[in-house]
């Protein structure tokens, strides 16, 4: 059964440094408040894994947090570019960023094959791409049966899985619904995971779609309303489109990215989530 | 319906709007489309509002068969699983649906396109460590473009981003040539049809090369031939694209309105 703690304990316990984490959600449930409170505990040499690393991940390598980012799409959606990002991969600011880099359908593969208790994951995928020959993780493999020339990728196995939902229950079992993304898979491959919630409700009423990630198939869930926040939560909260727009001018200075950490992290301890802009 | 050829500014429209409204038409009603974020998207919403109620819109965060009354903001736009007959897990977008060729077109864009139409989103530059532009990334591309059983791209030209031969592959077009997509076994077709600002280029069947096949109205091929990387051919019966419809540029507006 997930035991339930304040969110400041709850990411205490399960990041560490030097620990391969990964922050998932697909646009939608970005765990956004999870994020700040790891770069408020100064967590370094993190392995940040993340299909679509935009402002969260932006946000988390500026910090310093990081040493490597594993992802497939790395940008602020609709708006452009995450200059934090650019600043350590071409410059190496604050610390240096190594990048494996994969496509969408290769991650999600990779989660598959980490909540599988597989080695490794197989698709058609990559062929004929300049992925392969920057990326080690991505190799051809014969199909024993067909002798077709397939992908294979290995598993992820994040230490810990962080991702935001909107209930959970006082066992720990959580609901989601929405855009689900790679929840599901991304907390089944970890070895620790985190759920952070908008609310816990005495009992979770059934929604169609929903999914539910049992209790005991989650280790620490913590109540942090507007969590997601400035992603959105299906149900509670629409996306802050504005703060995207805004992060593009914050994220290009060094200094006012430094002056949104003092102000909006470090001077922030409540359990919200992104804060305002 | 005006079809001259001379050069004049483009009166009450734009030529984004031309672009997205060609893009548009290259749709047919009926089929699914994988819907990349941006001008792929805003095309194929545009579709779904005029000659193409019954297009499918298959977006990468799991939104199938999404139906949404302004343009999203982003591939996983909460109006998008508002409005799908289903919303699945991301790896079962590119597992079940994607993977096995059940998707018509795949509809992308390109920071980059070279002349056998293959797309680089990844870095600008010949050095992969140490790119003079690092740009997004993959996302869902390389598997759309290899498993859809068509490709249509629709990008902004230039002599930035049409060149002779892309810095990174990040999707495979017609590779260098023809058979490459055979060699490598990918089951499309890849990309028969480029939308450009300008006009719109087709993979001549023989050399798989892009040929210049329309051009926009009011566009000078000696225009295209300028804003081409690469010794551009003009198919022999070069076409001119019909003027956007009043129908086609209120929904355009319509659309790009309600996301403002």
């Amino acid at each position: 059964m997930a035991r339930i703690l304040s969110l400041a304990d709850a990411v205490g316990e399960v990041v560490h440094d030097g620990d391969t984490v990964a922050l998932e959600g697909f646009t939608h449930l970005i765990p956004f408040a999870a994020g700040h409170e790891i770069i408020r505990q100064g967590r370094r040499d993190l392995t940040l894994v993340r299909m679509t690393p935009d402002l969260i991940y932006d946000q988390l390598i500026g910090a310093g947090c990081a040493r490597k980012l594993v992802f497939s799409w790395g940008g602020n959606p609709g708006v452009g570019s995450l200059h934090r990002f650019r600043d350590a991969v071409q410059n190496g600011w604050p610390v240096p960023l190594e990048i494996e880099e994969h496509s969408h359908a290769g991650m999600a593969n990779r989660y598959v094959a980490g909540a599988s208790g597989l080695p490794f994951a197989v698709l058609r995928g990559y062929t004929g791409t300049d992925l392969p020959a920057h990326n080690p993780n991505i190799k051809q493999i014969t199909c024993p049966f067909t002798g077709e020339t397939l992908t294979a990728v290995p598993a992820l196995n994040p230490d810990t899985t962080i991702v935001h939902a909107q209930q959970a229950d006082p066992a720990g079992n959580v609901q989601v619904w929405g855009i689900t993304g790679v929840h599901k898979e991304a907390v089944l491959a970890a070895k620790r995971s985190l759920v952070t919630v908008e609310e816990i409700v005495d009992e979770l009423r059934p929604r169609p779609g929903a999914m539910v990630l049992p209790g005991w198939a989650v280790t620490v869930v913590a109540e942090a309303p507007r969590g997601a926040h400035p992603s959105y939560a299906q149900g509670y909260y629409d996306r802050d489109n504005d703060y995207y727009q805004a992060w593009d001018a914050i994220g290009r200075d060094r200094d006012a990215f430094r002056d949104w950490l003092t102000e909006t992290v470090f001077n922030n301890t409540a359990t919200a989530g992104g804060g305002t802009r | 319906m005006s079809q001259t050829a001379s050069a004049r500014p483009a009166a009450g429209y734009t030529t984004d709007e031309m672009m997205s409204v060609a893009a548009a038409r290259a749709l047919r009603d009926g089929t699914s489309c994988f819907v990349g974020i941006g001008l792929p998207s805003t095309a194929a919403n545009l579709a779904r509002r005029t000659h193409a109620p019954n297009l499918v819109l298959i977006y990468e965060s799991g939104c199938l068969g999404a139906k949404p009354d302004r343009l999203p903001l982003s591939i996983g736009d909460g109006v998008l699983a508002d409005t799908a007959d289903a919303v699945i897990g991301v790896p079962e977008v590119f597992n079940y649906w994607l993977q096995p060729g059940r998707i018509d077109v795949g509809f992308l864009s390109a920071a980059q396109l070279d002349r056998f139409g293959n797309i680089n989103t990844t870095v600008i530059g010949d050095d992969y460590a140490d790119p003079t532009v690092r740009l997004p990334g993959a996302g869902g591309a390389p598997e759309i473009a290899a498993s859809c059983r068509e490709v249509f791209v629709v990008v902004r030209q230039s002599r930035r981003s049409f060149v002779e031969r892309v810095d990174f592959v990040t999707s495979v077009g017609h590779g260098r040539g023809p058979g490459d997509r055979e060699r490598l076994g990918l089951p499309g077709a890849g990309p028969v049809l480029v939308i450009t600002d300008l006009g719109v280029l087709r993979p001549d069947p023989h050399t798989r090369e892009l040929v210049l096949t329309d051009v926009h109205p009011g566009v000078e091929v000696d225009a295209v031939r300028a804003a081409t990387g690469w010794d551009l051919t003009v198919a022999d019966d070069l076409g001119r694209t019909p003027e956007p419809t009043e129908r086609e540029l209120t929904a355009l507006r319509a659309l790009t309105a309600a996301s403002a």
